[in-house]
């Protein structure tokens, strides 16, 4: 403002100047703030997604990481996360006896404020969704966060049918959110009315994630039923690790 | 016409934002995260502070440029500054735990929009010397988290029959659910506008009949 007194009119070159600079410093500070919080986030991810993979899968009490492919099943370390295009991250958990109880892996949908990421379980047994949880969202408070508390709501995620199709290219009804109170089919995913647009994305980003992830899943289940889960003794290990 | 700048610190300048002049409940801004995230005292204190270092920092930035902006692009600058401040806070919130910022939820992002941060580099930062700007600026802060934890306070226990999450009356209490609704809010905030009011009107009052008294 002082500047101002003796010319009413600031120049142009000075505005520009301002507006440059600002937008420079504004920029070099929030690429410095991302760069230091980065690692913190991720690893931040990483303990939310392994608590959550026993939340989804009732039962499980080990789990192992996976990358899928075309070529294959991978086992991967979770902390060493760099991943091909085309390799899908899931997670399969098995109880104490190394019973296959389930198969987690993340997805995501745009909800009403930004990306709603979700980690959803899938039981092999009743080829059926189990529960998600939620990674990171940024819905409005008493609105959209009712998906995590809203009774009917989450009763729809007993058991959401997710079977594959006959040729197993893709599910056989694609799981879909319907208007509070409508659902009639096993695959519908009944909205809370209020928070309509962050059920859609729930819905929407099980079923994206499904069609990816199922069809290429189904001919390696036998596979991962049999596979030797990680001894309890390594898991607690790898829980103490999280823990510091 | 030129402003002339006072340089004087006083106990008023930092005082002001926590009574005469606080943000809530006196000059009723930022409405929109104290009805919305008050609904338990972790989530009140985690906004308190999480606008308290946005209004800091943009507070000092624009202090230490006021000379340099034009005032023609001033509100635009402003603005700036204060969104990256606030996107700051947002990695900075997840890095600490992605469990409060689900819960913040888009209240984060939306500390943009207060009107108090605004009002604050507009009305105050933009006037006077960094020091006296931060006093102020700290004073307003504290002035809001109280506000948000006053209510965030009775919301819990009355809502939740909890304080920071731990239970407070034991098994026997049935929770008022409302209070954790918005229309809580709404009910916390006029009954702590209403004995705000009143004691600040019977101080007043006070004060009149003593200068009466003495002349």
């Amino acid at each position: 403002m002082t500047q101002t007194v003796n010319s009413n009119q600031a120049s142009s070159l000075s505005m520009l100047i301002t507006l440059g600079g600002i937008a420079m410093l504004s920029g070099l500070l929030v690429v410095l703030t991302w760069q230091l919080t980065l690692g913190p986030i991720q690893e931040n991810q990483r303990v939310m997604i392994e608590k959550a993979i026993f939340q989804v899968i009732p039962g499980a009490v080990q789990r192992q990481s996976y990358a899928l492919s075309d070529e294959g099943l991978e086992l991967i370390n979770p902390k060493q996360k760099k991943l091909k295009k085309s390799e899908i991250k899931f997670y399969a958990a098995y109880d104490e006896e190394g019973q296959l109880k389930g198969i987690a892996a993340e997805s995501a949908a745009q909800g009403y404020a930004d990306m709603v990421r979700l980690l959803y379980g899938y039981d092999p047994e009743c080829e059926c969704i189990r529960g998600f949880s939620i990674i990171k969202m940024a819905e409005t408070p008493g609105l959209g966060d009712k998906i995590l508390v809203d009774e009917n709501f989450l009763a729809n995620f007993d058991a959401l049918d997710a079977r594959l199709s006959a040729d197993k290219k893709g599910l056989q009804n694609p799981i879909i959110t319907v208007k509070s109170g409508s659902k009639k089919n096993p695959w519908e995913v009944d909205a809370i009315s209020g928070a309509t647009i962050t059920s859609k994305a729930v819905g929407k980003a099980i079923n994206l994630g499904a069609e990816k992830l199922l069809p290429k899943l189904s001919a390696h289940l036998e596979k991962l039923k049999q596979m030797q889960a990680v001894p309890t003794t390594q898991v607690a290990k790898s829980t103490k690790e999280k823990a510091e | 016409m030129p402003i002339i700048e006072d340089h004087t610190i006083t106990a008023d300048t930092f005082l002001s934002g926590i009574w005469k002049e606080n943000p809530v409940f006196v000059m009723l801004l930022g409405m929109c995260p104290v009805l919305a995230v008050t609904n338990s005292v972790i989530n009140a204190l985690a906004m308190g502070l999480a606008t308290t270092f946005v209004l800091l920092c943009s507070s000092t930035l624009v202090s230490l440029l006021r000379n340099f902006i034009p005032k023609e692009v001033r509100i635009a600058t402003y603005i700036v500054i204060i969104a990256t401040f606030v996107t700051i806070t947002d990695y900075v919130i997840q890095a600490i735990s992605l469990e409060l910022y689900n819960a913040l939820g888009a209240f984060i992002q939306l500390i943009v929009a207060n009107c108090m941060i605004l009002g604050r580099a507009e009305a105050y930062a933009s006037k006077n010397r960094l020091l006296k700007t931060l006093t102020n600026s700290l004073g307003m802060g504290i002035g809001f988290t109280i506000a948000l934890l006053s209510l965030g306070i009775v919301r819990e226990l009355l809502g939740n029959g909890s304080l920071l999450g731990f239970s407070m009356f034991g098994e026997a209490f049935q929770p008022w659910v409302v209070m954790i609704l918005p229309p809580g809010g709404f009910i916390v905030l006029g009954a702590w506008l209403l004995l705000f009011n009143w004691i600040k009107e019977r101080n007043a009052a006070l004060t009149l009949a003593n200068e009466r008294g003495t002349s």
